[in-house]
């Protein structure tokens, strides 16, 4: 049994995940959380959310978001790739700016019109 | 003469002018200083937003974006780079921006000013003045939005949630990030903050700890940190010595309220924000206040939700709805600091009122109870509270009316 705090959404949910019994999970207020649990103890895995350079926009950098979750592991590899965007306005939000990050099949997404 | 004026164009200045309109106002103006909309969402571009206004895990940006398309789709009108000078009780607002100095008469008000940081004048640091010492979110704005590192060895103040953020934020930038020191025995931040933000990336958090020397000539050299007592004071002989060139500080929002305070509106010394009726209106009819003006939140989601309340109020005013203001007084119980709304009218008309509030320590399972005039009325458990964490309650309207007094109180059970 191992206790951990949900990050799911900011309520902060206490999860008491049982590794014994296929991972179930107690303590969780939604289906999300259960989920979760079960991962965070399998293959801990984090949205990554950075900045892109842009020109032409109103600031000179334009936020985006990997389009899921990717292996925590991956995090400081996955800025270095993403470092390497640069972007010219107009970008639409939600327009993918980099495709199959570091091969993890996941998009990395602007998440503002610019 | 325009039905509604918001003043600020934030999150809840988005969702009360987005309510407003839904409720058939037709003619609502906001007024923003800065030269877009979104207020600090902008420079939020980490996730976890509207996951209970959305149903959906968003970024800052993202969360703006959708507030500011739903506007884009009504008549609402906009005027960016204008400051709100002052606001007199006959609501009248005096402006300043490009066009000059302008006023603005307006039927209702939505104050919606938000809230600025606590900076190292406000909690007194010895030691000497370097660069490298600024606030969180002025960090946060610097690199998220104009691309500039604040450097690359750094300290956190405070464990509120901008300094988790920015720990976070910084050390996947490259920078080192030493320690995140807290003077409570607790973190004021959201616990996903601190597993997210910390734990994921070793940062040392220490608890019942400060800032007790700030060393450095042009620019930061190090800082003193040093354990406290029970009464906060420094333990001579418990400090640690950091070498870094950036001091961030996450110790606490203020809400805005120049304003506020200038047209005389009834303020709350425990929020610092306006005493607020159960439709978030002031002590003056037709005024209202939403967001981190009336008190500091720490979910956008739930901003959206008192504001929009607050601009559909705005319109029912505006449509001839107007209150007695004889109703009960919300106080605090054992271990609560505050409440919000701070009073109800004398004839509430929804079946339903929502009571946000905050207590003063980390509570595990616990009660919630809520006396009317001395007769508990409602209770609640909780299997986990912190300071940190805004809790909120629902009251039935039908057990409250004639009441005078409602006290909400938490306590720890076995």
């Amino acid at each position: 049994m191992t206790e951990i705090t949900c990050i799911v959404c900011p309520m902060g949910c206490r999860l008491t995940v049982d590794e014994q019994n296929d991972f179930a999970v107690t303590g969780n207020t939604c289906k999300l959380g259960e989920n979760y649990g079960k991962n965070e103890l399998k293959n801990p895995t984090r949205v990554l959310t950075t900045t892109v350079k842009i020109g032409g926009a109103i600031h000179g950098r334009c936020p985006v978001k990997t389009g899921g979750a990717i292996p925590k592991g991956k995090l400081f590899d996955a800025m270095k790739e993403i470092k390497k965007v640069r972007l010219e306005s107009p970008v639409a939000c939600g327009q993918v700016v980099l495709t199959n990050l570091l091969g993890t099949g996941i998009d990395v997404v602007a998440t503002r019109a610019m | 003469m325009v039905d509604l004026a918001v003043i600020g164009g934030g999150p809840a200045g988005l969702a009360a002018a987005h309510a407003a309109y839904q409720s058939g106002l037709r003619d609502i103006v906001i007024l923003e200083r800065d030269r877009e909309l979104g207020g600090i969402l902008n420079q939020c571009i980490h996730n976890g937003f509207g996951l209970h206004r959305f149903k959906q895990e968003l970024t800052g940006p993202e969360y703006a974006g959708r507030y500011i398309n739903m506007l884009n789709d009504t008549n609402v009108e906009t005027r960016l780079d204008t400051m709100v000078i002052e606001i007199t009780p006959d609501k009248r607002i005096y402006t300043a921006s490009p066009n000059g100095y302008e006023m603005i008469e307006a039927k209702s008000i939505v104050l919606a000013m938000g809230c600025r940081e606590r900076t190292r004048g406000a909690i007194a640091i010895p030691g000497s003045r370097p660069s490298g010492v600024l606030t969180a979110g002025a960090a946060q704005r610097y690199l998220n939005m104009e691309g500039l590192m604040p450097g690359s060895r750094a300290v956190i103040l405070g464990s509120g949630d901008i300094g988790l953020i920015m720990a976070r934020r910084m050390t996947l930038e490259g920078a080192e990030v030493l320690a995140c020191v807290e003077l409570m025995p607790y973190s004021s931040g959201l616990n996903r903050n601190i597993v997210q933000c910390l734990e994921d990336y070793n940062i040392p958090l220490y608890l019942s700890h400060t800032v007790t020397d700030i060393r450095g000539g042009r620019r930061l050299e190090g800082v003193t940190v040093a354990k406290v007592d029970e009464n906060r004071r420094p333990i001579p002989g418990t400090e640690i010595n950091f070498d870094c060139d950036t001091l961030l500080l996450s110790v606490g929002l203020i809400p805005e309220n120049e304003l506020t305070r200038g047209a005389g509106i009834d303020m709350d010394l425990r929020t610092s924000g306006a005493v607020v009726f159960e439709n978030m209106e002031t002590s003056i009819p037709g005024v209202f206040a939403c967001g981190n003006a009336v008190h500091v939140h720490d979910l956008v989601d739930f901003v959206s939700e008192e504001s929009a309340k607050a601009g559909g109020a705005a319109a029912a005013y505006v449509g001839g709805c107007t209150h007695e203001s004889g109703g009960a007084r919300l106080k605090n119980g054992a271990n609560v600091t505050y409440t919000v709304p701070q009073r109800l009218h004398g004839h509430v008309t929804n079946k339903e009122i929502g009571v946000f509030f905050r207590v003063n320590r980390v509570f595990k399972k616990s009660k919630i109870t809520v006396t009317a005039d001395g007769a508990e009325i409602a209770s609640f458990n909780r299997r986990y509270m912190m300071p940190g964490e805004m809790q909120h309650v629902t009251l039935k309207a039908d057990k409250l009316a004639g009441v005078s007094d409602i006290t909400i109180a938490a306590e720890e059970i076995a």
